[in-house]
């Protein structure tokens, strides 16, 4: 958690300070990483999507306008969030909601979508790593990669039933690791 | 529009206009000449100017009031910038208050006690507060606007720091005209007139600085 957090602050970081001094396709980067970020960061905080994406633009544009005020001294992930929060706020005093938006870490926006994402792959490898080799290779394979069971027979050479009762054990010895039931 | 359409829009143009610092110089510096045209021409400076400035009595006032001008700007400044914090500036402020409390105090239990009604209410203290106020708002104006192009995400505290720095530098310019010094005078009249400054922009603030 805080290491993908202190990754995407220096990679975000690097790309604000080139965009700032001239740099018009790290800004592109900057803005195009930026907006998963901002659609997960609002999408959780809105329950209508038209009106995260409308948030999403907003607070790209407001980025843009203000982005004389990102001291490159400071952190860059706590600049993004106070205008995501910023702009999350004045939609709900928009809309006329008594909404109030929870004290956030600052590292809230970053902390969602990707990195979300990122450390559910991170436990899937985790997880597939306490299996044996052969095993793991199957059900990656088939469950990770897509293959069709008839497929994974012919790249490994065994039968298709094979395959299936291979997969369906893993799967099962998976479940009972992490505590689930069958 | 897609958010990628207007990604690419943006990219267009990744260096900013102008840096925080010419904004700054821009608003405050363009206000304090404001201030300054408009003391002389309203009210006159003082006559009696190279004097007055024998004594360390004279420059009290002007280190209270610029020291008062420092910490409001250096909490704007802060306050312009979201994600940061302003720390420990706000002690900066504490400090001039505390310091300029105790010079007050000391001048006071010094004083004869026939003195203490000039000390307190000198020859202007009707008019200190209003004209402080006056020459500060072109002050005012000139931070706000500066603000208004950066992003303040707290607008009512960045207002009342606004407010703060611009009754600050107003009554530190306000200071060429008036012939007060006494520590004790300057202590209540000129900090009356500074915090209503402050009050003015705290008030404001949410309306002058929204974005």
């Amino acid at each position: 958690m805080r290491t993908s957090h202190e990754r995407a602050e220096n990679e975000l970081k690097a790309l604000m300070v080139a965009a700032l001094a001239g740099d018009g396709a790290a800004y592109h980067r900057l803005l195009k990483a930026l907006t998963p970020h901002l659609r997960a960061y609002f999408a959780r905080r809105l329950h209508v999507g038209a009106e995260a994406e409308d948030l999403v633009q907003e607070t790209l544009i407001a980025i843009h306008t203000k982005r004389a005020s990102y001291d490159c001294s400071q952190p860059f992930t706590a600049w993004l969030h106070a205008i995501a929060r910023y702009k999350l706020i004045d939609h709900f005093r928009k809309s006329g909601s008594r909404k109030t938006v929870a004290l956030e870490e600052a590292d809230a926006v970053t902390a969602e979508s990707d990195s979300e994402a990122a450390e559910a792959a991170r436990d899937v490898e985790q997880l597939l790593a306490t299996l044996p080799e052969a095993k793991r290779a199957l059900l990656r394979q088939v469950k990770l990669d897509g293959l069709s069971t008839a497929e994974a027979a012919a790249a490994t050479g065994m039968s298709e039933s094979a395959v299936k009762v291979g997969v369906h054990r893993s799967l099962q010895a998976l479940i009972k690791r992490i505590g689930g039931k069958a | 529009m897609k958010t990628d359409t207007l990604i690419a829009r943006l990219a267009q143009n990744p260096a900013p206009l102008a840096t925080p610092s010419a904004i700054f110089t821009k608003g405050l510096g363009g206000g304090i000449v404001v201030a300054f045209v408009l003391t002389g021409a309203l009210l006159g400076f003082r006559h009696d100017f190279l004097h007055a400035m024998a004594g360390w009595a004279y420059w009290a006032k002007f280190a209270y009031t610029l020291a008062l001008a420092i910490a409001g700007f250096v909490i704007v400044e802060r306050l312009a910038r979201p994600g940061t914090d302003t720390g420990h500036r706000l002690l900066l402020v504490a400090a001039a208050l505390v310091l300029a409390a105790a010079g007050a105090l000391g001048q006071w239990l010094s004083a004869p006690e026939a003195q203490h009604a000039k000390l307190f209410f000198g020859g202007s203290w009707r008019v200190c507060v209003p004209l402080i106020v006056l020459v500060s708002l072109p002050i005012f104006v000139g931070v706000i606007a500066a603000l208004r192009q950066l992003a303040p995400t707290r607008p009512v505290a960045a207002g009342a720091a606004a407010g703060l720095l611009a009754g600050a530098a107003g009554a530190f310019v306000y200071g060429f005209h008036c012939n007060e010094s006494a520590l004790v005078f300057v202590s209540i009249w000129y900090s009356a007139g500074i915090a209503a400054m402050t009050a003015l922009g705290a008030i404001t603030g949410r309306w002058l600085l929204r974005w």
